[in-house]
Order: C-alpha cells, then structure tokens, then sequence
C-alpha cells in the first residue's frame, strides 16, 4: 500500500462516520434531520450540498418514515444507508423487522443513547439492545477508527449476507470525542466496497417481483427460518471482509477482541468505548500482578457464541458488563447471553453481571478496576451469590 | 421454479418473501376461506344481464366466449353475497345464497 492512499485526519465519530459515508457514496440517504438525530446526518447533509456526493438525501418527517424510505430504496436496488440514535431507533422499531424480514442490506449508524424516561440524551446501550433481535447485524465500535473501519466493512457484509447492519458507537464519549483516524483515498474505499449487486431489483420491469406480500400460515414460518439461517451463517462473511480490510488497513477484525486475555485469571466482557478504558485498567492491574484481561464483544448480532466460550474457559471468574438495563429481572442482555454460553463448558466459571453507565454516567479505570478487584474473592471462592450488580450507583 | 405447484421447504424459497414472478395471484384460491355461504345458480331463473359478472369483486363467475353467464368458478368465490342481491330476475332471483358446510 502506498503512502499516499491513507491520510490522518482529526474527526469525531460522528465526522468518521459520515466520511466513510461520503466515500462510500450511496445512492440514496434517508433520515431524520433534527434530534435525537446527530451531527453524523448535518456533516453528511453539507457533502450533498457541496456536490461531493451523488446521493438522493430524503429528509423525513420520523425516523419511522427514514427507516421505511430505506426500504423502498434497497428494495429498488439502491445502495441506501441512514443513521439514528435513542429514541429514532425506537420509532423505527416496526420497520427494523420490515428491512431484515426483506433481507434488505441496508447499513445505519446507530449513536447509543438513552431511552427516555427519564429524559436523557447520553451514551447508554439501551436503544441498540433494544433491537437485538430485529435480524439486523451488529457492530460495535471503540473508538472513531472502529466508526470508520466498521461501516466500511459493513456495507461489504450486508450486501454480501443480504442482511441490514447497525454500526455502533457510544453516544458522545464516540460520537463528539475528536480522535485521530486513519483515513483511505476514495478510490481505495470504492475498490473497497465495490458495486452493489442484487438478485432480485423491484424496479426492474422486464422481470417483475413482489416484494412484502402476505405470507401466512403455509410460508411465514419457513420464510422465518429461512433469515435465521442468514444470521446464523454471516460469521465467515464478516470475518472474510475483516480480512479483506486488514489487508488493505493492516488493522485485524474478529468478531471479537481478547486484550490480555490469554493468561488472565479475572476476565471482563464488555462492549463499545468502555473497552478502551478496560484496556488502561488491564494495564495497572498487571503491574499490580493481578491477571486480569478483556473479551470485547465486536459482533454481537450474530453471537459469537463458540469464540465466547472458547476465550472465557478457564477463568476464575468473569464480569459481563451491561450499560442496559434489560429490565428482566436478573440481569442485562449481554450478561444472559455469555452466561448462557458457558453453560456447555464442563467447568462454568463464576460469573457476575455489571449494568453500569446508563444515561452517560460515567465510568472511568478506577471504577474498571473496581470490577476486577470484586472478582478476586469471587474466584478464590470459585462461586459467586450475588450476580447482578451495579457500578457506580448511589444507594 | 413454480412456487405454486405445492409447498416448499424453507431451503427453496427466493429470500425475503419475494415472489420472484407475475400473475401469481391466479394461482391464490381465494374460494379457500369462503364465508359459509354460497351462491347457486338456476340457469332457468337467468335473464343473462350479466349483472353478476359486472359487480362480483372477484373472478367467480364464468362467462362463454359468446358472452353467455355460465356457472360459478367458486375457486374465487369468497361468498360475499353481491350477485345474488344484485341479481334482478322476477319473480324468483336465479342466484340463491345456500348454507354450505366446510
């Protein structure tokens, strides 16, 4: 790769976003303009108006009307795209099912945030869990450079696994924070992402097609199968555009990220920005000889289910962290799921559940390492009473 | 592939619901879930107005190629119940609605 192809530039996540956005060029854009939307749809608004873009951007009237102008478009063969946060992904909800129910490859930028009520427009995991089991895949981000390299690579994986994908990145600790990201020319991002190819296009009048007819008791339920199969098989997809990317990035995707993880005795799991300061809290615990280590969740939709229990085996005791509250009951949705995992293994490590975070609430390496020391009694105990837990919440 | 010709397992289906092809609501019986009522037709009762075949919201009602009324195509008939009020045959209608068991 020469020089010249890649360019640091200062950008927030939001900015990352719309710039992969802009060199990704879809054909169409529809979204929401004002709040809950985000910066990311006004820096991409001003590509359109500068010309730089050759995107149809429908602004509507709800973020219901976005997601359902999305459907149309990548049901018409339009490469489409859009973004939303909090309590837009929440009104988009019906239409969520409707796009991956069509397996339309349509690719959003999800900026987490809180739902309402209470009235709150900070970084929380509430609106993406939320839709967790719509079928769309899911992406999360750490940082703005994973804003960028995951939306690029999600174009990829929703065209190829006819599937719509989420890019998530947490509300304002990603999306208004100003990073370094390394940025590629255009030219390598088309090669990149290539042209959209379809089977089936709805205005393609020499072969006509329906699209969302009423399928009842004799098709729903193998039509139903049959997207669960899509979700169940994308992994390769994902990971084969991963390396595609790092041969092109030098930076390695999976679908998820062990820090420190080989050798460590106390593991925490944990999605979005919070892995970064794990990572920090990691770094002193070690010092300190305390072996502790970080599996981050990438791909949550599909669930890494066999990577998960392979990296978690073996450890004395694990924290999940949860920056949703789920509301089950017992716990967070991340927390059920890893829990469940491990249920195979002939040895299930302790395991406890964190919600932290919700609202913006900030959690900072003294609180990570917090975690990490609640775990030393849990694994010399090799048992746990009290599993779902709060951090940083005032009694 | 027809999609109409039986019922086919998840693996053959074109994804997303799509109906791949046109016309395919020829092959939809609509006379599946008929009301529990049914139109009979008396030819002998029958004025040929063609009334019938003008307000059936379907395609229940056959028609010769000489524009003569035929019998019902109760494959489409939903038992709606339009023709045989519309029918204007005196002093007896030629469509009689029937109890049907299903």
């Amino acid at each position: 790769m020469v020089e010249k192809t890649k360019e640091l530039m200062a950008l927030t996540g939001n900015e990352a976003a719309a710039y992969a956005m802009k060199q990704i060029n879809p054909d169409v854009v529809a979204a929401y303009p004002i709040t809950p939307q985000t910066e990311l749809m006004q820096t991409f608004a001003q590509y359109v108006a500068d010309g730089l873009v050759d995107t149809e951007l429908v602004a509507v009237e709800s973020e219901h009307s976005a997601m359902s102008a999305c459907v149309g478009a990548a049901a018409a063969g339009a490469r489409t795209m859009t973004a939303t946060s909090s309590q837009g992904l929440a009104l988009m909800w019906e239409v969520l099912y409707i796009a991956s129910g069509l397996r339309l490859p349509i690719v959003m930028c999800v900026i987490n945030r809180a739902l309402s009520a209470p009235i709150n427009i900070h970084g929380d995991h509430s609106d993406a869990m939320g839709a967790r089991d719509a079928c769309w895949i899911q992406l999360w981000s750490e940082n703005a450079q994973e804003v960028y390299d995951n939306v690029l690579q999600a174009m990829r994986i929703a065209e190829e696994v006819f599937l719509p994908v989420m890019v998530n990145f947490d509300g304002f600790i990603i999306s208004h924070g100003v990073e370094v990201v390394e940025t590629f020319s255009d030219d390598v991002v088309q090669a990149f992402v290539g042209e959209r190819k379809s089977p089936y296009k709805l205005l393609d009048v020499d072969h006509p097609i329906t699209v969302g007819a009423l399928d009842l008791q004799d098709y729903y339920m193998e039509h139903k199968r049959s997207q669960a199969e899509a979700m169940r098989t994308a992994m390769p997809t994902i990971l084969k555009v991963a390396e595609e990317f790092a041969e092109i990035s030098g930076r390695k995707y999976g679908a998820i990220e062990q820090y420190r993880l080989d050798d460590a005795e106390l593991a925490i799991v944990a999605l979005g920005s919070s892995c970064g300061t794990a990572k920090d809290a990691i770094d002193e615990l070690r010092e300190e000889g305390i072996k502790a280590g970080l599996l981050k969740i990438r791909v949550f939709r599909p669930f890494p289910w066999e990577e998960i229990k392979s990296a978690l085996a073996g450890k004395k005791a694990i924290a999940v962290m949860d920056r949703a509250e789920g509301m089950s009951g017992v716990g967070g949705p991340v927390f059920h799921e890893i829990r469940s995992c491990l249920y195979d293994l002939p040895q299930r490590p302790p395991i406890v559940n964190y919600i932290y975070g919700l609202g913006g609430r900030d959690v900072d390496v003294a609180d990570i390492k917090k975690v990490f020391r609640d775990l030393l009694p849990i694994a010399s105990a090799g048992k746990v009473e009290d599993f779902y837990r709060y951090l940083g919440v005032r009694e | 592939m027809k999609l109409t010709d039986r019922l086919h397992g998840w693996k053959e289906l074109p994804i997303g619901g799509i109906i791949p092809e046109g016309g395919t609501s020829k092959a939809y019986k609509t006379g599946n879930w008929r009301t529990g009522k049914k139109p009979v037709w008396h030819p002998e009762r029958c004025i040929q107005c063609l009334f019938c075949w003008i307000y059936c919201p379907d395609d229940a009602i056959f028609v010769t190629e000489d524009g003569k009324r035929a019998d019902f195509n109760y494959d489409y008939c939903k038992g709606c119940g339009i023709c045989a009020r519309e029918c204007p045959a005196k002093p007896e209608k030629a469509i009689e609605m029937v109890d049907e068991l299903r």
